[in-house]
């Protein structure tokens, strides 16, 4: 290439650009929304999330925005460690002009940012952490959580898993506080409806460190009914292979937290288990319907198929853009006013904020595991709302402290 | 009983990729002194390389045949680490390698990420081998077996080639003495390249083969390191009896512990290892560290002298500037400042341990967690007001650092420093179990400052001047009579006592007061975050102090501080890059390799080669 050429064709890309920058800058200034994940730890949840959410800004910005400004994210890595990320919040409010924060898979890091948020008078969604005390035990008025928490999935299965006949339960979670939230909340929900359910067995493997043969040995030791697991990821994997071997699940009921969703039960192909009750996401059934314009509008974005981590980054953007356009302004206060009881249509259809603890009633689809095409589904399934699946509203005044 | 003996099964068909993994790096430890840390690394490599070869490679033919060629690919990437990475920097300080193979993690992960992709991947099942086989009645899977069989036959042939051929002769002559087999005219170079490619291999061939078992995916490299180095000092470094000794008691231990104490998985294989050590302080099969490793390797230490007035003079105008900062600067910039100044005194606290001392701890962070801990519980239960924790929490840690000191000081070298990282990891475990006061991972909230020094300038002020007093205070300590003791200790423990120091009493005092120190920067820490949860006294956060110190220059008074500034700095324009990892782990090797003295080491060498500075005051 000769360098005259050369220089016409920079000079050229160069005029291109600042025609693309002149369309941009002639509405007014966006509104930014600071982003903050594990992109590099959880890059296979963290990835589709993103994407989720940059189809929902694309729809809101191509439909005017928010009062005619436009919306923007910025995406920050916080390497999965909580003290990283009140830095990088920091930032986010303080230098890059964000007017409130999102974001975060893990619930130490989620926590993290909610008391941080709460101290300074911003405004956080936590997005994906499923943390009951995010917005129980822990809660305050700035932060406000989309996903159904743990407590309400967990519920969601006891409910199920009360209409069958078993009594004898074990257990098997990962040994953090995830995991042990979830086994205590289905315990209590499962108690609450069947007195007469016992639980035979606890097991309690670290996360991501499962020694999957021992821990069906020590499973089927106690010989229950049922099992109810929170294995997840890479443990759930060899959880499933080690038990399915052994023979652990055979005329046992079995129920799985989040084992339906997409993230944890494609990598298993067709050895996915068959017959647990989960909560998952069978975007390869919603057709119709606001859930069924989102999954074809996700896969003619991407070429690829949604995973939850898609809907729920998707909902994200939506509820900002909500709140924002409720608040009408970019105050935290405001911001925080408006996500009180803010009510919007999602793909999952319409949730609210409650304002007594700041929970979004977004609920879950709970269906039953099959092997279909060499692929774990989920069939049957249902959508629960979560608003059926939440405490009593004295409850939740006990559980939080006071505003 | 019949459970028992399928429970027996069970552990030693586990202990079969550890094994392979363990007797890897316990090999290399013995022949070329490195720890390294890029081990974890190679067996996921190993475990990727597997799958990918299984989806080309049909039937059971090509089953076997992948996890063999998993082995070789693997071997050929430890040469080329050993050739590109390591050998520049055999002749640094000892233990400084161990950075170097931090900088290849790094740099694997993101290739890893780049060439693999994110999701987790099933392993592909060995065919022919699904299902189970019924021992008395109790299921057996048929893999099971399969590894019952190949790891013996692994093992024996290693046993044949270290024993009955030449190359094993010089390999085990080379654990004992390096230097003089180096004298007798083998080529050592080749020799250790030779030892890496097949530790490396080794560890590939484990990964290849717990894929019909698990799979491969991304965190798989820092998730078996732990067991790995449990195993290799509990079986005694450099030595492969007593690697596939502890694999076989972890494993089975392992077993029975999620049976009948389920929650006791975190911490079961750190408390085995104390025990081990307790009494056998070489592990089951180690021997004491050879006198060759007398002193330091490398070039003699100079004389640790006052800075003069020239540095002095610098060090003022930039703490000056420092104090005049939050005229100028945005809130940000002071947050993040206050970071690095926390940073700074961490590393400085395990810098004089390590430096000063001598004492090699990779469990630093449980006196920065622990100080942070300490205050975080006085504020949850018990009120206690902000200035009163600011001296319990460092006094907390102090005494957590003393009784760990006391247990660890019996040892020396490698297994000192292992002691350590045990103990840490027995302190996280506490906190991240004891759910109910600690919180567990959920840690402890709302951990906010006084009213008066919440806001940001003044909190800045506070971290500026606990952070430099903290580390004048050490530099002084460094300088005092007391300090001259640690470095005697350090340098010749022998000679020291004979001249009437009491070494034990006096590194056991460095290390409360090292502990006291880190206990400091947890509390100011956890008072800027507003929270604390277990990541704060994580392996990894001792390491990051671990690399800066080294990076820094360990040999060097200013090493800890201007290293810790230095990444921090560093890693705070990089982690805006979406392959930051790379990037760093390639800069990280290019300091290695660079700077073989550490940062502050190499630039005084310049500036005494450019004549800025007088060479070498007698």
């Amino acid at each position: 290439m000769k360098l005259d050429t050369f220089l016409r064709g920079l000079l050229g890309s160069l005029a291109l650009s600042s025609l693309f920058l002149g369309t941009v800058a002639y509405s007014s200034d966006p509104i930014i929304v600071g982003e903050i994940n594990h992109y590099k730890r959880m890059a296979a949840f963290a990835g589709p999330y993103k994407q989720g959410i940059e189809l929902g800004l694309e729809e809101i910005n191509a439909a005017g925005g928010v009062d005619g400004r436009p919306l923007e994210f910025i995406f920050r890595d916080d390497q999965g460690k909580p003290g990283e990320a009140v830095k990088i919040a920091e930032e986010l409010m303080t230098r890059e002009g964000a007017v409130m924060l999102t974001g975060t898979i893990l619930s130490n890091v989620g926590l993290a940012i909610s008391s941080f948020a709460a101290e300074k008078g911003y405004v956080y969604l936590a997005s994906e952490p499923l943390a009951d005390g995010l917005v129980w035990g822990s809660g305050n008025p700035y932060t406000f959580r989309l996903r159904a928490s743990t407590y309400m999935q967990a519920a969601m299965l006891a409910e199920a898993a009360a209409k069958t006949d078993a009594v004898k339960y074990a257990t098997i979670a990962p040994n953090y506080a995830y995991g042990k939230d979830a086994v205590a909340a289905f315990q209590s929900a499962l108690t609450a409806l069947r007195p007469d359910v016992k639980f035979v067995a606890e097991q309690w493997p670290g996360v991501f460190k499962i020694d999957a043969g021992a821990e069906v040995q020590a499973l089927e030791r106690a010989k229950p009914d049922a099992i109810y697991n929170v294995t997840f990821g890479s443990d759930l994997a060899k959880f499933v292979r080690e038990g399915t071997d052994r023979g652990l699940f055979d005329g046992r009921n079995v129920y799985g937290l989040l084992s339906g969703e997409p993230e944890y039960l494609d990598p298993l192909g067709d050895e996915a288990p068959e017959g647990w009750v989960v909560t998952g996401y069978p975007w390869y059934d919603l057709k119709d319907g606001p859930a069924g314009t989102f999954v074809s509008a996700y896969q003619a974005r991407y070429d690829d198929y949604p995973r939850i981590g898609s809907l729920v980054g998707y909902m994200t953007a939506q509820s900002i853009a909500a709140a924002l356009s409720r608040a009408g302004s970019t105050d935290s206060e405001a911001i925080r006013e408006a996500f009180e009881g803010l009510k919007l249509s999602t793909p999952m259809g319409e949730i609210e904020y409650r304002s007594i603890d700041n929970q979004s009633t977004a609920g879950a689809y709970v269906g039953t595991t099959t092997v279909r095409d060499g692929k774990g589904v989920i069939v049957g399934w249902e959508y629960k709302n979560g608003a059926d699946y939440l405490p009593s509203d004295d409850v939740v005044r006990s559980l939080r402290p006071a505003d | 009983m019949e459970l028992f003996i399928a429970q027996i099964l069970t552990g030693l068909a586990n202990a079969s990729s550890l094994f392979l993994v363990a007797c890897g790096l316990s090999l290399i430890f013995g022949v070329t002194r490195i720890v390294n840390f890029a081990h974890g690394s190679l067996y996921m490599i190993g475990a990727y390389t597997g799958y990918t070869l299984m989806q080309v490679l049909p039937g059971a033919i090509g089953f076997w045949a992948a996890i063999a060629l998993s082995g070789v690919v693997v071997g050929i990437v430890g040469v080329l680490i050993e050739i590109l990475v390591l050998r520049p920097v055999y002749k640094a300080p000892e233990l400084f390698q161990l950075v170097a193979t931090f900088g290849v993690i790094l740099v694997i992960q993101d290739v890893a990420l780049l060439l693999f992709g994110p999701e987790d991947l099933l392993g592909p099942r060995a065919p022919g081998l699904r299902g189970v086989v019924r021992i008395m009645g109790e299921p057996v899977p048929k893999y099971d077996i399969a590894l019952l069989v190949i790891t013996p036959i692994v093992a024996l042939v290693l046993w044949y080639l270290m024993t009955k051929t030449r190359v094993g002769v010089l390999v085990r002559a080379a654990t004992q003495d390096r230097e003089m087999v180096g004298a007798l005219g083998v080529n050592q170079a080749w020799l250790f390249t030779g030892v890496f490619a097949l530790g490396s291999a080794l560890a590939g061939l484990g990964g290849a083969l717990q894929l019909p078992k698990g799979g491969a995916d991304l965190l798989m490299d820092f998730n078996i390191l732990a067991p790995v180095f449990v195993v290799v000092v509990i079986g005694g470094m450099g030595s492969l009896p007593g690697a596939y000794l502890a694999a076989i008691i972890i494993s089975v231990l392992n077993v029975f512990g999620v049976t009948y104490l389920p929650q006791s998985t975190l911490v079961l294989m750190f408390v085995v290892m104390i025990v081990v050590l307790m009494f056998r302080p070489y592990g089951l099969f180690g021997r004491e560290e050879v006198a060759g490793e007398h002193g330091q390797v490398g070039e003699p230490e100079r004389p640790i002298k006052p800075a003069s007035f020239r540095v002095r003079l610098v060090t003022s105008i930039m703490l000056l500037a420092l104090a005049f900062l939050p005229l100028l600067g945005s809130t940000y910039l002071l947050v993040f400042l206050t970071d690095i100044l926390i940073f700074c005194l961490f590393a400085a606290s395990l810098h004089f341990l390590l430096g000063t001392g001598g004492l090699v701890s990779f469990g630093h962070a449980a006196y920065f967690g622990g100080g942070a801990y300490v205050a975080a519980l006085l504020i949850t239960y018990s009120d206690t007001p902000m200035e009163l924790t600011f001296v319990l929490a460092p006094i907390g840690a102090g005494l957590v650092a003393l009784v760990i000191g006391w247990l660890c000081l019996r040892l020396t070298g490698v297994y000192f420093a292992m002691l350590t990282l045990a103990f840490a990891q027995l302190v996280w475990s506490l906190v991240f179990q004891w759910g109910t006061v600690t919180g567990g991972d959920d840690g402890l909230v709302n951990i906010w400052p006084a009213v008066w020094l919440k806001p940001t300038v003044i909190y800045f002020y506070f971290a500026l001047i606990f952070s430099v007093c903290g580390i004048l205070l050490m530099r002084h300590v460094q300088h005092s009579p007391f300090g001259y003791a640690l470095r005697a200790a350090r340098d010749s423990q022998r000679q020291a006592e004979a001249t009437g120091i009491d070494t034990r009493r006096i590194q056991l005092i460095a290390f409360g007061f090292a502990g006291f120190m880190g206990g400091i920067a947890g509390a100011l820490f956890v008072f800027s975050k507003g929270s604390v949860f277990p990541n704060e006294l994580e392996i990894a956060r001792s390491f990051d102090a671990l690399i800066v110190v080294f990076l820094g220059g360990v040999k060097t008074l200013a090493g800890g501080v201007v290293g810790a500034g230095f990444f921090k700095g560093l890693e705070e324009t990089l982690l805006r890059f979406e392959y930051w990892r790379l990037l760093m782990g390639l800069l990280i090797i290019f300091i290695v390799i660079a700077a073989p003295e550490g940062i502050v080491g190499s630039l005084r060498k310049v500036g005494e080669h450019l004549g800025l500075k007088k060479a070498k005051d007698q």
